[in-house]
């Protein structure tokens, strides 16, 4: 469910800007240590998890704002090829500035102890984290369409994955809008990573795995599409879990050759709609 | 007027005389450039000449290494089948490949190239019978290359040297001929469909067939580089075919200059050298080599041969004031 929180952003981003970037898998592992970092610093009790787990994600948010600010901003309308190259080389530095910050080591961040304990599903043990994850995904998701469908920014936002010169005569700040989207997708991408962290170690390397991932599911369900995305990312899961389970070596081959089959037979995803 | 400098020909002397330096390390180097040199130059073909932007190049780099690698080490097939075998199996998978491939327009085209890539990364990290799975394939053997040692000049020279000798010509025979794939008029026409694929269409050309067979060639010759790749490296790995290499080809391609045959060469020389050059200083290679991106992309869409190309005139323009 995770998965969903990273490739929305990734998804946001394609659908505004229309551009893929490979830096997103980054931001995710960025969250990720800054949780860490804060977590050092403030410890998890008493609920200072929440606000480790939120400082990582604003700070990941505001590294986006200012790269897209300062960089990202003079590649719009150049080859797709430039602006895919750029995402790329912004992954290996700050994915090195990471590694040189914290070391390759493993780090793990333990869980908040509000949610600490664990009950039995079917005979299996679930931690509550990891419940809470699960219908944290799906709140998110909901909150998250609220606002693009009921509010002003929402509409604009979506305005502009439709027809963006039309809404900048139209009088909006374009400009700023897009800022705003990288920051929001920053932001998730971040969010994710700071949850996680609980669940899993947090290693240089992970952006990498984690962005192919993200990939998977944002074509799958749709470059640009919400539900696409949510749609994707329950795929996603079930395909991997499942193949796991009857072909455990050739799962991960059935996640690609499913994204194959999407991109030949609907390129634009399940749930998107075909750009011109 | 001047008479035109032969500088192919030059650099071909040059590269068969670096064993001669007698250092092991100049002619691993070498090595190590040239085969990447024509991986670069097989994906200009696409990026650079066609205009279609591959993420998944390394998938038929990877076909080549496992199928020269495969065949020579568990078959014990001789490097004269085996290495143009790599071609051809490349070849076929980016035919079928790019059958669907060339379908698809720009973002999702790279998208797809991508899953390929992943996929045949997959087979390669999982089938452990065939592959070896994520160990992937060491002790992949030289070619018998006795017969080089009863030559004059390069008898005494170890086996390394040998392959490499072997390499250079094998390339230089590969960049030959895609040099006169894209002087032929498929060449031109290739560039027709980069600059303008309406205007193609309309005047007759079946924009997705040329566009197919350049993906093919791409592939062939990325498959070829990928042969030579394996017995260089004395392995073959799962992680040729992974999309990382894939971007590595990228850069490489695109710090040299697209669309200048040369430029991708250039830009595996610059790159590997630098990357020899930076690793002796400071572990953070990927930081050094994003940082050099950037710089390329807002300094120099270009490239190296850009770069050269403007200053030269530059120079030129001056001298003639």
């Amino acid at each position: 469910m995770f998965l969903f929180l990273i490739a929305a952003g990734l998804s946001l981003i394609f659908g505004v800007l229309r551009v893929l970037n490979f830096a997103h898998g980054t931001f995710y592992m960025l969250g990720a240590y800054a949780t860490f970092q804060l977590v050092q610093w403030l410890g998890v009790s008493g609920g200072r998890f929440w606000l480790t787990a939120l400082g990582g994600a604003l700070f990941v948010a505001a590294l986006g704002g200012l790269v897209e600010r300062l960089l990202f901003r003079h590649l719009y309308g150049k080859e797709e090829l430039y602006q895919l190259l750029f995402t790329y080389a912004l992954a290996l530095i700050l994915g090195d500035a990471a590694k040189m910050l914290w070391g390759t080591q493993q780090k793990s961040v333990s869980r908040p102890p509000e949610l600490s304990s664990a009950f039995q599903v079917f005979g299996a043990t679930i931690p509550t984290y990891n419940l809470f994850i699960i219908l944290l995904g799906p709140a998110i998701a909901l909150a998250f369409w609220l606002v693009l469908q009921r509010t002003r920014v929402g509409r604009y936002i979506r305005a502009a994955a439709l027809d963006r010169e039309t809404l900048g005569a139209l009088g909006v700040n374009v400009d700023a809008l897009y800022t705003g989207v990288f920051v929001l997708a920053s932001f998730l991408g971040g969010l994710g990573g700071a949850l996680i962290s609980p669940m899993r170690a947090t290693t240089p390397g992970m952006d990498t795995e984690i962005i192919v991932e993200a990939f998977v599911v944002v074509v799958i369900g749709g470059l640009g599409s919400f539900w696409g995305t949510f749609l994707g990312a329950l795929i996603y899961g079930q395909v991997l879990s499942f193949g796991i389970l009857f072909f455990p070596r050739f799962s991960i081959f059935a996640v690609f050759a499913l994204m194959a089959a999407v991109l030949i037979v609907r390129p634009w995803g399940l749930l998107g709609r075909p750009i011109q | 007027m001047m008479k035109r400098v032969p500088w192919p020909l030059l650099v071909l002397v040059a590269a068969l005389l670096v064993p001669a330096l007698g250092s092991r390390f100049y002619t691993f180097l070498a090595n190590d450039v040239i085969i990447w040199a024509l991986f670069a130059t097989s994906l200009n073909l696409l990026v650079g000449y066609t205009g279609l932007v591959s993420f998944g190049h390394a998938a038929y780099f990877g076909i080549g290494a496992y199928t020269t690698g495969l065949l020579m080490k568990k078959l014990a097939v001789p490097f004269v089948l085996a290495f143009p075998a790599a071609g051809v199996l490349a070849g076929a998978m980016a035919l079928v490949f790019g059958i669907f491939c060339v379908r698809l327009t720009r973002i999702y085209f790279a998208m797809l190239t991508l899953a390929f890539a992943q996929i045949v990364w997959a087979i390669c990290f999982k089938w452990n019978e065939v592959t070896g799975g994520e160990q992937g394939m060491p002790e992949v053997p030289y070619p018998d290359l006795a017969w080089m040692g009863r030559l004059p000049l390069v008898r005494d020279l170890r086996t390394s040297d040998h392959f490499y000798l072997l390499t250079v010509l094998l390339v230089a025979l590969c960049l030959w001929i895609l040099h006169r794939v894209v002087r032929s008029p498929f060449g031109r026409m290739l560039t027709t469909i980069r600059e303008n694929p309406e205007r193609a269409e309309f005047i007759g050309v079946h924009v997705r067939r040329y566009e197919l067979a350049a993906f093919v060639l791409a592939g062939a010759f990325a498959g070829l580089a990928g042969g030579l790749f394996g017995i260089f490296n004395r392995g073959v790995f799962p992680d040729f075919a992974y999309w990382t290499k894939s971007s590595e080809v990228l850069i490489m391609t695109l710090l040299g200059g697209m669309g200048t045959f040369w430029g991708p060469s250039v830009g595996a020389l610059a790159l590997i050298l630098l990357n020899q050059q930076i690793v002796s200083y400071t572990q953070y290679w990927p930081l050094v080599l994003g940082t050099i991106l950037v710089v390329l992309l807002f300094g120099f869409p270009g490239g190296l041969a850009g770069a050269i190309e403007l200053f030269g005139r530059r120079l030129w323009r001056l001298r003639r004031a």
